[in-house]
C-alpha cells in the first residue's frame, strides 16, 4: 500500500494514527491545564483555611461579668466629685478594685480555689483597670455605688476558651497556670465569664505587648480609610484626566511616547521606592506630619496613578472610534465627543480600573513602613484638627498592623494578626464586589 | 457646437456648493490626492467612484475637514463652501461640520435611545428652544431618514437595538436633524442588504430637494440609479467628472472607460 492509497476506502469509524496522536496530544494539554488550576485552587484553599482558622477567633472575646462596688475612699477621697483630683486614682489604685470585685464573685458562687490574691487578679486583663476608670471619669456620679461590668479576661485565659491555651500547655506557661485556668473554668459555669463577639476587635485601638486580648483595629481601619479616601480624590481625577488627555488630545510625537513608556515602567517600580519618594519629598522636604494618613494617600496615590491611567487609557481605546466620528460628525467639537460619548462608554473599564488600584494601595505595605506609619498609635486620628490639618494626625493602617502584630512576642497576637487579614480580605472583597457591580450596573445601558 | 451649448446650460442651473481647486492630501508621505478640482453643484447628488484605495474617502472627508483628526493627515489647496475658504484659520470645523452633516460606512449609532441619538445635534448647537420643540425636531428629521413610522412607538428604545438598514436610516436622520446644507455620505449601504438598500437609495433621491448629496460608492449601479453628477477617481488623480448618464454610456477618458466596463477595480 503507497501514501497516497492510505486514505482510500478507509472506514470513518476507525481512527488513524494521526488522529490519535492529536487527540492525545489535546486530552495531554486539557489535563495539565485542570492539574495548573487544581494547585492554584488547593494553595487558595489551603491560605484561607489556615488564616481562618488562626483568625476567626480574634472576633470573640472573653469578658467577665461583674458587679464592681466602687469605695469613694479610694476612688475620690476629698469626696468632691472634682476631676482633677480624680485623675490621680491611676489604673494601679482601680486594679485592687477588680480584683476584691472578682474574689467576691468567687466566694458567691461558692467556688474553691488554692490561688492567692495576686493570682486572681491576674485572670483579668490589665486593660481592664482602665475601662473601669474611664467609666468613672466620664461619669463621676457612680462612685460609692456598685455597678455592673464587662471587663477583659486576661489573654491566657480568653485562649484556653477559645481552646488555643490546655491545661498541659499552662502547666509549662510561667504567666498562668492549670488551677488558674480551672477557676475561670467555673466562674464560666457560674455564669460569671462569658465569651461573646469582640466589636472592640474592629473598633479599638492598638494595645501594648502584654495585651493582645485589648488590641484592636479601630485606629489601623480609620487610618485605611482615610488614605483610601485621599487616593480616590486624588488619583481618580488626575490619573482619568491624563489618560483622556494623552488619548485623545495630545498629539503622538516623541515627547508622548517618552511619557507613555515612562507611565509604563512606573507602574512597575516597586512600591518600596515609592515610600523612598514619599519619606524625601512629603515628610523632609515639605514638612508634613510622619506617620500621617495624609502623606501614606499620597505616596499610595503616586503609587496607584500609573495603574488608572494605563486601566483608563485601555477602556478608552477599547471605544470604537466610530463613536468618536459620529459626534465629530453632527458637529460636536473634540471635548464634546469625549465627554458626551467616549468617557460614558469607558466608564465601567475606568471604575474597574481605579478600584483594582484602590485594591492593590489598601493592601500596600512597604511604603508606608517607610513614612512612619509602622509606630505604635494608642489614639484615634482626627478627620481635621488645626494643627495638623486634614487628615494629617499620625495613625496606622490595616496592612501595616499585620505586620506589627506578627512580629510580636506574646501568643494571642497570631489570632490577632490572622483576624487582621481577614478584615482586610473582607475589605479587598467588598470592594471588588462593589467594582462587578459598577460594571454590570454601567454596561446594562446597552 | 449644439453640445457645448447644453453644457453650459446645465452648468447654469445649478450653482456651485463647495468648490475645491488644485486640492492635495498627504498622509504622511503617502500621497493621496493628486491635485483634484471639483465643482459641487447643489441640490444634486454626486457620486465619487472609483478602484479601491483611490482616495474618494480622503476627498470626501476634506469637504468636512473630517481629515483633521487624523494627526498625519495634511491637505493643500482651496476648498469652498459657498464661496467661503473652509480651510481658513478663522473657521471652527465645529461650525463647518454642523453645515455639511456626515454619514459613515458603518452604521454607528450612538448608544443611546433612538430619541437621544436624533437630539444630540440640535441639542449641541441650540436648535430647540423648548422640549415641544426639540421632539417636533426628533420627528421630522426620523420622517426625512424614512425611517419614522417603524420606530415612532419605540423612540426611548437603544438606537443599537435596530437592524443594520434601520440603523443607518437613523444616522441619516441624525444627519439631519441638524440642518445641514450638504450631506456627505460614505458608501452607506455597504453594509445593508439590498432591501435597505434600496430604501436608503429612495431616501437619498428624496433628500436632493433640500440638500447636496455626495455619496461615495463603489456600486456603479448605484452611482448610476442615485446620482445626477459622477466624478470617477483614479489613483488619487479626479479622471472625469461629469453628467452621470454621460459617464456611463460615453465616458472621455480610457480609463473611466475601461473601470465601467469592468477591467480595472
Ligand atoms: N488614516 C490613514 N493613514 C494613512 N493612509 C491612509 C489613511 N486613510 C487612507 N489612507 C491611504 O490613502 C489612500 C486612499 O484611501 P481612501 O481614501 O480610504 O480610499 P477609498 O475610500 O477610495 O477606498 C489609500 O492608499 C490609503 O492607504
Ligand atoms: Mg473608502
Amino acid at each position: 500500500m503507497t501514501d497516497q492509497t492510505q486514505n482510500l476506502g478507509r472506514s470513518l469509524l476507525e481512527t488513524d494514527a494521526r488522529t490519535r496522536k492529536r487527540n492525545a496530544a489535546e486530552a495531554r494539554f486539557k489535563a495539565f491545564g485542570v492539574a495548573a488550576i487544581a494547585v492554584a485552587l488547593l494553595a487558595l484553599v489551603v491560605l484561607l483555611t489556615s488564616v481562618v482558622y488562626n483568625g476567626a477567633s480574634a472576633f470573640k472575646q472573653t469578658y467577665f461579668e461583674l458587679d464592681i462596688e466602687l469605695p469613694e475612699a479610694k476612688l475620690d477621697k476629698s469626696g468632691t466629685r472634682d476631676l482633677e483630683v480624680m485623675k490621680k486614682v491611676t489604673t494601679i489604685g482601680y486594679a485592687p478594685i477588680l480584683t476584691a470585685a472578682l474574689e467576691a464573685a468567687i466566694e458567691k458562687a461558692g467556688i474553691e480555689t488554692t490561688l492567692d490574691k495576686k493570682a486572681i487578679g491576674g485572670l483579668i486583663s490589665k486593660e481592664a483597670a482602665a475601662t473601669v476608670r474611664n467609666a468613672v471619669l466620664a461619669n463621676p456620679e457612680i462612685v460609692g455605688t456598685t455597678q455592673s461590668f464587662s471587663i477583659l479576661a486576661e489573654g491566657r485565659i480568653d485562649g484556653y476558651f477559645k481552646g488555643r491555651v490546655t491545661l498541659e500547655s499552662a502547666a509549662l506557661d510561667s504567666n498562668t497556670s492549670p488551677e488558674a485556668l480551672m477557676l475561670a473554668q467555673a466562674l464560666a459555669d457560674a455564669g460569671y465569664a462569658d465569651t461573646k463577639f469582640n466589636w472592640a476587635f474592629l473598633t479599638a485601638p492598638d494595645a501594648s505587648d502584654q495585651r493582645p486580648e485589648a488590641a484592636g483595629l479601630g485606629v489601623a481601619i480609620l487610618g485605611s480609610a482615610y488614605m483610601m479616601i485621599v487616593v480616590l480624590v486624588l488619583a481618580l481625577p488626575i490619573g482619568v484626566a491624563a489618560s483622556v488627555y494623552l488619548e485623545e488630545f495630545a498629539p503622538k510625537n516623541r515627547w508622548t511616547d517618552l511619557i507613555e513608556v515612562n507611565i509604563s515602567n512606573l507602574a512597575a517600580v516597586p512600591s518600596i521606592v515609592f515610600g523612598i519618594l514619599g519619606l524625601a519629598i512629603f515628610i523632609n522636604f515639605a514638612q508634613l506630619n510622619q506617620s500621617s494618613p495624609l502623606v501614606g494617600g499620597l505616596v499610595l496615590t503616586l503609587m496607584t496613578l500609573p495603574t488608572i491611567i494605563i486601566s483608563t487609557r485601555a477602556a478608552l481605546k477599547a471605544v470604537p472610534p466610530s463613536i468618536r466620528d459620529a459626534a465629530l460628525g453632527v458637529g460636536a467639537s473634540k471635548m464634546q465627543s469625549v465627554f458626551h460619548h467616549v468617557l460614558p462608554l469607558a466608564a465601567p473599564g475606568i471604575l474597574t480600573g481605579t478600584i483594582i488600584g484602590l485594591a492593590q494601595a489598601l493592601g500596600e505595605t512597604a511604603p508606608l513602613l517607610l513614612i512612619g506609619m509602622v509606630a505604635f498609635v494608642r489614639d484615634y486620628p482626627a478627620a481635621y484638627t488645626p494643627e495638623a490639618g486634614l487628615f494629617g494626625e499620625a495613625s496606622t493602617a490595616l496592612p501595616v498592623q499585620v505586620f506589627n502584630w506578627t512580629q510580636r512576642a506574646d501568643p494571642g497576637f497570631v489570632e490577632r494578626a490572622s483576624g487582621a487579614i481577614i478584615t482586610l480580605l473582607v475589605f479587598l472583597l467588598i470592594m471588588n464586589a462593589i467594582a462587578i457591580y459598577l460594571r454590570r450596573r454601567f454596561e446594562r445601558r446597552w | 457646437m449644439n453640445d457645448m451649448r447644453l453644457m453650459e446650460r446645465a452648468v447654469d442651473m445649478n450653482e456651485t456648493k463647495i468648490a475645491a481647486k488644485g486640492v492635495q492630501v498627504y498622509y504622511g508621505a503617502t500621497h493621496a490626492i493628486k491635485d483634484v478640482s471639483i465643482d459641487v453643484p447643489a441640490r444634486t447628488v454626486t457620486a465619487f467612484i472609483g478602484p479601491s484605495g483611490c482616495g474618494k474617502s480622503t476627498f470626501l472627508r476634506c469637504l468636512n475637514r473630517m481629515n483633521d483628526t487624523i494627526d498625519i493627515c495634511r491637505v493643500e489647496g482651496d476648498i469652498r463652501l459657498d464661496g467661503e475658504d473652509i480651510y481658513d484659520k478663522r473657521v471652527d470645523p465645529v461650525q463647518l461640520r454642523a453645515k455639511v452633516g456626515m454619514v459613515f460606512q458603518k452604521p454607528n449609532p450612538f448608544p443611546k435611545s433612538i430619541y437621544d441619538n436624533v437630539a444630540y445635534g440640535p441639542r449641541i448647537h441650540g436648535l430647540a428652544k423648548s422640549k415641544a420643540d426639540l421632539d417636533e425636531i426628533v420627528e421630522r428629521a426620523l420622517r426625512r431618514g424614512a425611517i419614522w413610522d417603524e420606530v415612532k412607538d419605540r423612540l426611548h428604545a437603544p438606537g443599537t437595538g435596530l437592524s443594520g438598514g434601520q440603523q443607518q436610516r437613523l444616522c441619516i436622520a441624525r444627519a439631519v436633524a441638524t440642518e445641514p446644507e450638504v450631506l456627505l455620505m460614505d458608501e452607506p449601504c455597504s453594509a445593508l442588504d439590498p432591501i435597505a438598500t434600496a430604501q436608503v437609495e429612495e431616501l437619498i433621491d428624496e433628500l436632493r430637494a433640500q440638500y447636496s448629496v455626495v455619496i461615495v460608492t463603489h456600486s456603479m449601479q448605484q452611482a448610476a440609479r442615485v446620482s445626477q453628477k459622477t466624478a470617477f477617481f483614479h489613483l488619487g488623480h479626479l479622471v472625469e467628472f461629469g453628467e452621470t448618464g454621460q459617464i456611463f454610456t460615453n465616458p472621455r477618458d480610457p480609463r473611466t472607460e475601461s473601470y465601467i466596463s469592468g477591467r480595472i477595480g
